[in-house]
């Protein structure tokens, strides 16, 4: 699961969750792969990510302090900024741990690099 | 690519071991999927550098094709985790790191995903199990997701009945 992934992923589908943002993540194993880099396409990323999970999901996952706090001005003639995005979204992966859900503790499996995300039927 | 270069390639991607009838697990033949890939790239120019989800991705046939047609990046959904260990073999198999895969309904996507795929590609199931309509759902939850198109296999015999759907989405 790459940090892209996380960034997405929500447990509002539980019964009873206002939000379920941002997932917390518990990392068993992880790894770095190389993707292919492409300015254009992670600065048409940025727009829909949540830069505050991201940057905190790159904290515990990755290096801490590797992702500024906030998103910097002018990011899409920034190359250095941008390849920084794009190894902490595309290029880390969590092999296998869990996500959590803020509000009820709910765990999702990753195994495998995929992200469980099925719920009970007593749980929707 | 070759049309002819993808077939071949496709042709190497290993099919679910079991179907499971009551999820109509049916594979994409390799034939109809590099055929539809091909198009969608060759004529739309929807899959090269483009963000594309995969509905109900299966064994990933359909998955692996937008990946190797150069899609920046491809995300499979799928709620079977069969299908999905099978899906994990083939995508080491041809090692793409273009690549991921959420188990999860595809009637339960968060949100969150909607607009921010370029395209999205499906062979849904196509209702004729006890399941009537999850065609027709699949292909609404597409629309929901998809920023540009939506490229979806159905029966023929649907197909008036998709586009008259298709016209009153449109509207809305």
């Amino acid at each position: 699961m790459k940090l892209l992934t996380h960034n997405m992923l929500t447990s509002k589908c539980l019964k009873g969750v206002s939000v379920g943002y941002p997932l917390g993540i518990n990392a068993t194993e992880v790894t770095t792969s190389v993707v292919d880099f492409d300015p254009e396409f992670i600065s048409r990323l940025i727009p829909k990510l949540e830069w505050h999970a991201l940057k905190q999901a790159s904290d515990i996952i990755g290096e801490k302090g590797y992702l500024p706090e906030a998103l910097i001005a002018d990011y899409e003639n920034n190359e250095e900024f941008l390849k920084k995005v794009h190894h902490a979204l595309l290029e880390i992966e969590v092999v296998s741990g869990n996500l959590v859900c803020p509000e009820t503790g709910r765990s999702f499996p990753i195994n495998n690099g995929i992200p469980n995300m099925l719920l009970n039927e007593d749980e929707v | 690519m070759k049309l002819k270069h993808l077939e071949y390639q496709l042709s190497s991607v290993q099919p679910f071991r079991n179907p499971k009838i009551l999820l109509e697990q049916y594979v994409t033949p390799p034939h109809i999927a590099a055929c539809m890939l091909h198009h969608i790239q060759s004529e739309h120019e929807d899959i090269s550098s483009k963000i594309v989800a995969d509905l109900g991705c299966g064994a990933g046939c359909l998955t692996i094709g937008t990946a190797t047609l150069a899609a920046s990046m491809v995300y499979g959904f799928e709620i079977d985790v069969d299908a999905l260990s099978i899906f994990q073999d083939n995508i080491q198999e041809f090692e793409l790191s273009n690549i991921e895969a959420i188990q999860c309904d595809v009637k339960k996507i968060p949100r969150r995903f909607e607009k921010m795929f370029d395209t999205v590609i499906m062979n849904p199931p196509f209702g004729t199990k006890h399941n009537a309509g999850i065609d027709l759902e699949f292909l609404k939850i597409g629309v929901n997701l998809a920023s540009n198109a939506v490229y979806s296999l159905h029966k023929s015999s649907t197909r008036n009945y998709v586009k008259n759907m298709g016209k009153i989405w449109e509207k809305k």
